[in-house]
This record gives structure tokens, C-alpha cells and sequence, in this order.
């Protein structure tokens, strides 16, 4: 029971912040996620994150909320793909490549700036990988109202955006604006890769965007069956890696946690590992017979 | 003079009038002129690239005209609300995605409203018969990724027919199945469109397998088009002028083949278009 629940981990405050802020964020990415998966748009999602990453850093360099900085970070690069082009499938990936190529240059500077006037000590690990235990209690309520709105968004766009990823062209013939479509989409995206910078890190949010969704939709039978899973899934992940950090305290004498944000990646990459177990038992029975 | 429901019934579901479609100075589509009326079913025939697919999407409003109207039941482009229904030739569907038919068929219901309202008793009855109509009760619960080509067709059809368009367009629908699946395909399209009082268009290379139930073809060759009954058309002096040289149009058997001299402007040609006269 000592390895499960190590002293003062139910009673400790900066845990109870990160478990809330670790669920709500990984409920917004699970539920972004499934679509970003569907609609092929993982990509993006990763060049999102280089943007958040470039936001981070300028709000660490002038001494903002790093959430803010993220979010404003990832929203700007989300309005610069969509305007270059993100909505041709052809350009697409053109487009995506320059936002982050620009926005990895934009972060090599204000790291840079930062770590010469010395404000800022460790600011770079926590803005690139984070830490759920650093995060401020107050912004938490910011966070919950982002997630509302993003996922009041989604399920407002949902099933638009379900068929238009199908054919464009069947969507259009039906009614559906295919472009406005695609725009909110990419600004919820853009709000997801925010949210889960401040939690894990901004290079490792493509990890709790992609990974629970992807498993769920390799395991569920309906799109919202995948949905919910994801949801479960990224849950999980956050708090299990909550709990495994705080009790990594206790493995060695020499008494150094380790990361959060490494705990939680574990969780979602062996969850989409194991997603694929029923498919090597079908193999080995079918070639059994 | 008062309309009265015959007369409306009258007007036909698609005009297409003295349309042009120019790409960087050549010309796509070369002043096409047909009418279609309520009911019927029309194949949009002609060799690959020569400007079907983009008639389809003119008609659909997926693209512009360089010149020349085009109105569904006698309404211009812009004002036509979910009258058209529309399978495209390429729909890659993702296997991996947990999206199963009777999901998709659903889509055509509700996608273009906002929000994620539960469907009613009334929409999933919808949904069951459209899933009968072409014959996909049997697999409507498994993923549309991972049906085959035919399959996914009966889906796409369902789909495309449950918000009820009074005109149903399918671009190549009869490619890449097999023998067997494009004979069941034709009777069902066939079907639906009587059952359910929609008219079809329907693009195809080959006219053979569509000449038992077509009321009506639009030949298209070179970006000109012309209409009329199988016999009106696929005659050797229409056809002749429509290709700008000559071809005959052969009967052998009780089959006709339109044939032209082998040369190098000709390879355009269908090889062996063949025509059932009975």
C-alpha cells in the first residue's frame, strides 16, 4: 500500500490542483483529439505546439502567466496556418511546416533572452515539459473556462465536422460550410495545445492530444463510444501520472521526484501499445489453425 | 394562369443552359444545354476527361461557370437547399476510424445543423429504411472503412438520399466494382429512384451496363454535349458531329458499337462502346 499511496498524497494541496487540472485538460485533448486523428491533422497539432512553445518562452522572458502565453502562442499560430492555408489538403502540410519552423526560431530567441538577463531559472524545462505541481491555483479557474468554451465549441461543430472530414464535398453538397468549419476546429486545436502546454509541457502535449484518442478509436465501436474512452483514457494518464511522480520521491535515498510530465507519457504510450495485443492474439490463433 | 400541382411537377428538376467552363483558355465545357425532368434517370456518358466530373460539379455548386444558368427545380444555384444529393467517385474511407454506416447515413439528417441534438424516433426509422432501400441492413453496424467497394456504395446512396433531393448525382459510381456488383448497383440505383421519386445522373466511361433502365443520356465528348433517348443519340450522324469527324455507329447482333478509324485524334475514343437495341 506504501507504493500506491505514498504519505500526504491524498492531503496534499498541490496535488489536488494537479489532479483537477490534469483531468480538464486531458478531457479537452482527448475530445480535440479524436477529431485531430480523424481529420489527419496531427501534424498541425505538433506544429501547434512549436508555437505554444514560442508563446511560452515570450511570456517566461517577459514575466507573464505562461498560460496566457501559450494560449495566445498556439491561437496565433493557429489563425497564421488557416490563412497560408491549412484548408487545402495540398498545401497543408506547406503551410504547417512554415508556422513551425518560424515559431521554433521564435522560441530559440526569447529562451535565449531569457536565460541572459537570468530572471528566470528552470523556466525553459517547465515551459517545454512542464510540471502539474508548479501550476498556480488561481489558474485553475481560467483553465476550466477554456475547456467549457472549447468543448461547447466542438459539440456545436461536431457532426458537421465528422462528415467533412469524410468527403469536403459531400459536406458542402449538404449545407455545411466546410471552411467556417475547419476555422473553429483549428481554434479549439489551437486552445487544446494551450491547455495541456501549461500541464505537461508544450512539447509533450502532442502526447496527451493524439495518444488517448488514438486508442480509444482503434478500440471503440462508435465514434462516440471513442469519445468517452479518450476521455477515460487521458484521465487516467494524468492522474496516474500524477501519482507515480509523487511517490517516485520515495524510490531512491536519494529522495529526487521525477518528472510528472514523463510518467504521464509512459501511461498513454503503453495504453496505445496495448491496444494492439488483440490484434498480434488474433494473428497468432489465425495462424495456429 | 394559376399553378396548379400538375403543372408544377413540370418543371424540370435540373436545367443546365449554354454552360461553358474555361480552364487557362481551353475550354472544359463547350456551351452544354440538357434538361432533366422529375424521375428521370440519366447517364452522363463519355471516355475519361472529357469533362464530366466537372459538369457534376458545376451542377453541385462545387464550381463556377465561366458562362451560361444553371437551376434546380427552376431555381438558380444559390437558392437550391439540399435538392441535390451527391456521391462522389473517391470517398477514402478510414478503416481505422470507428465510424460505422448506419453513422454515416445518419450524417445526412443532422450534420449541417449545429449542436449534437439526440435524433428522434422518427430520423432513426429514417435512417432503417434508407439502410433497407439499398440493401445494407446487413452490415450497417460495421465500420464503412472496412466494406468493400460495392458496400460502400449502398452507404454513400443511403446517404445521399435520406435528406429526400428530388435529383440524386453519382460521379463514376460503376467504376472499380466488379460485373456482378455493377449489375446490382444499376438495378438498385434503378429502384430507389422509382421508389422514392428521385431523379439520377450518373457519369460512366462505359454506357453498356446502364442502356436497360436509362430514360435519357447525355453524351459528352471534347467538352460538347448531346441529349435525347439512347436512340436519338448514339446514331452515327449525331455522333459524327458531335466527335467533329466520323464514327459509325455499328449494330451487330442486336448490339450497337460505336467504332471510328484508328488515327492519332481518335485515341480518345471508347474502344468498344456497346449498345443494346432491342
Amino acid at each position: 500500500m506504501k507504493f500506491l499511496f505514498a504519505p500526504g498524497f491524498t492531503s496534499s494541496g498541490p496535488v489536488h490542483v494537479a489532479l483537477a487540472l490534469g483531468a480538464m485538460v486531458a478531457i479537452v485533448s482527448a475530445l480535440v483529439g479524436v477529431f485531430t486523428v480523424v481529420r489527419s491533422q496531427s501534424f498541425a497539432g505538433h506544429a501547434l505546439t512549436d508555437v505554444a512553445t514560442a508563446g511560452g518562452a515570450g511570456a517566461g522572458y517577459l514575466g507573464v502567466n505562461a498560460l496566457a502565453g501559450f494560449v495566445v502562442g498556439s491561437l496565433t499560430g493557429g489563425v497564421a496556418m488557416e490563412t497560408i492555408g491549412v484548408h487545402r489538403v495540398r498545401s497543408r502540410d506547406v503551410a504547417t511546416g512554415i508556422v513551425l519552423g518560424a515559431a521554433t526560431g521564435c522560441s530559440a530567441l526569447f529562451f535565449y533572452l531569457a536565460a541572459n538577463a537570468g530572471s528566470s531559472t528552470g523556466s525553459t524545462q517547465r515551459i517545454l515539459f512542464g510540471s502539474l505541481f508548479e501550476v498556480a491555483p488561481d489558474t485553475l479557474p481560467i483553465v476550466g473556462l477554456l475547456s467549457v468554451v472549447t468543448v461547447a465549441a466542438l459539440a456545436l461543430i461536431g457532426r458537421a465536422l465528422l462528415l467533412s472530414s469524410v468527403s469536403p464535398e459531400m459536406a458542402t453538397v449538404g449545407g455545411i460550410s466546410t471552411r467556417s468549419v475547419g476555422v473553429i476546429f483549428m481554434l479549439t486545436l489551437a486552445v487544446s495545445v494551450g491547455l495541456s502546454s501549461v500541464a505537461i509541457g508544450a512539447i509533450l502535449s502532442t502526447a496527451l492530444l493524439i495518444g488517448p484518442a488514438a486508442s480509444a478509436l482503434r478500440m471503440a465501436r462508435t465514434i462516440r463510444g471513442a469519445m468517452l474512452l479518450a476521455c477515460v483514457l487521458g484521465v487516467v494518464a494524468t492522474s496516474l501520472g500524477v501519482l507515480l511522480a509523487y511517490d517516485s520521491y520515495n524510490w531512491s535515498s536519494r529522495h529526487t521526484p521525477l518528472p510528472v510530465s514523463f510518467f504521464v507519457v509512459v501511461v498513454v504510450v503503453v495504453t496505445y501499445a496495448l491496444t494492439y495485443v488483440p490484434v498480434l492474439r488474433r494473428r497468432a490463433t489465425t495462424g495456429r489453425s | 394562369m394559376t399553378t396548379t400541382p400538375t403543372s408544377r411537377s413540370l418543371v424540370p428538376v435540373l436545367e443546365v443552359d449554354d454552360v461553358s467552363v474555361t480552364f487557362g483558355g481551353r475550354a472544359v465545357l463547350d456551351h452544354v444545354s440538357f434538361e432533366i425532368a422529375p424521375g428521370e434517370f440519366t447517364g452522363l456518358i463519355g471516355s475519361n476527361g472529357v469533362g464530366k466530373t466537372t459538369l457534376l460539379r458545376v451542377i453541385l455548386g462545387l464550381q463556377k461557370t465561366t458562362s451560361g444558368t444553371i437551376r434546380v427545380l427552376g431555381q438558380p444555384l444559390r437558392h437550391r437547399s439540399r435538392s441535390l444529393g451527391y456521391v462522389p467517385q473517391k470517398v477514402i474511407l478510414d478503416p481505422d476510424v470507428p465510424l460505422r454506416a448506419r453513422d454515416l447515413v445518419a450524417l445526412g439528417v443532422d450534420a449541417h445543423r449545429f449542436g449534437l441534438r439526440r435524433r428522434s424516433r422518427e430520423d432513426k426509422d429514417r435512417v432503417e429504411e434508407m439502410l433497407d432501400a439499398v440493401d445494407a441492413l446487413g452490415f450497417a453496424d460495421a465500420r464503412v472503412g472496412s466494406l468493400s467497394g460495392g458496400e460502400q456504395q449502398r452507404v454513400l446512396i443511403a446517404h445521399a438520399l435520406i435528406s429526400r433531393p428530388s435529383l440524386l448525382l453519382l460521379d463514376e459510381p460503376l467504376a472499380n466494382l466488379d460485373p456482378k456488383s455493377v449489375q446490382e448497383i444499376v438495378a438498385l440505383l434503378h429502384r430507389v429512384s422509382v421508389q422514392h421519386d428521385v431523379a439520377v445522373l450518373l457519369s460512366a466511361h462505359e454506357m453498356n451496363a446502364l442502356l436497360p433502365v436509362m430514360d435519357r443520356i447525355v453524351y459528352v465528348t471534347n467538352g460538347k454535349a448531346a441529349s435525347g433517348t439512347t436512340e436519338e443519340v448514339v446514331r452515327t450522324d449525331v455522333l459524327s458531329e458531335l466527335y467533329g469527324h466520323h464514327v459509325d455507329v455499328l449494330q451487330l447482333h442486336g448490339r450497337v458499337l460505336v467504332v471510328a478509324e484508328p488515327s492519332a485524334d481518335t485515341d480518345h475514343l471508347p474502344s468498344h462502346a456497346t449498345l443494346h437495341l432491342d
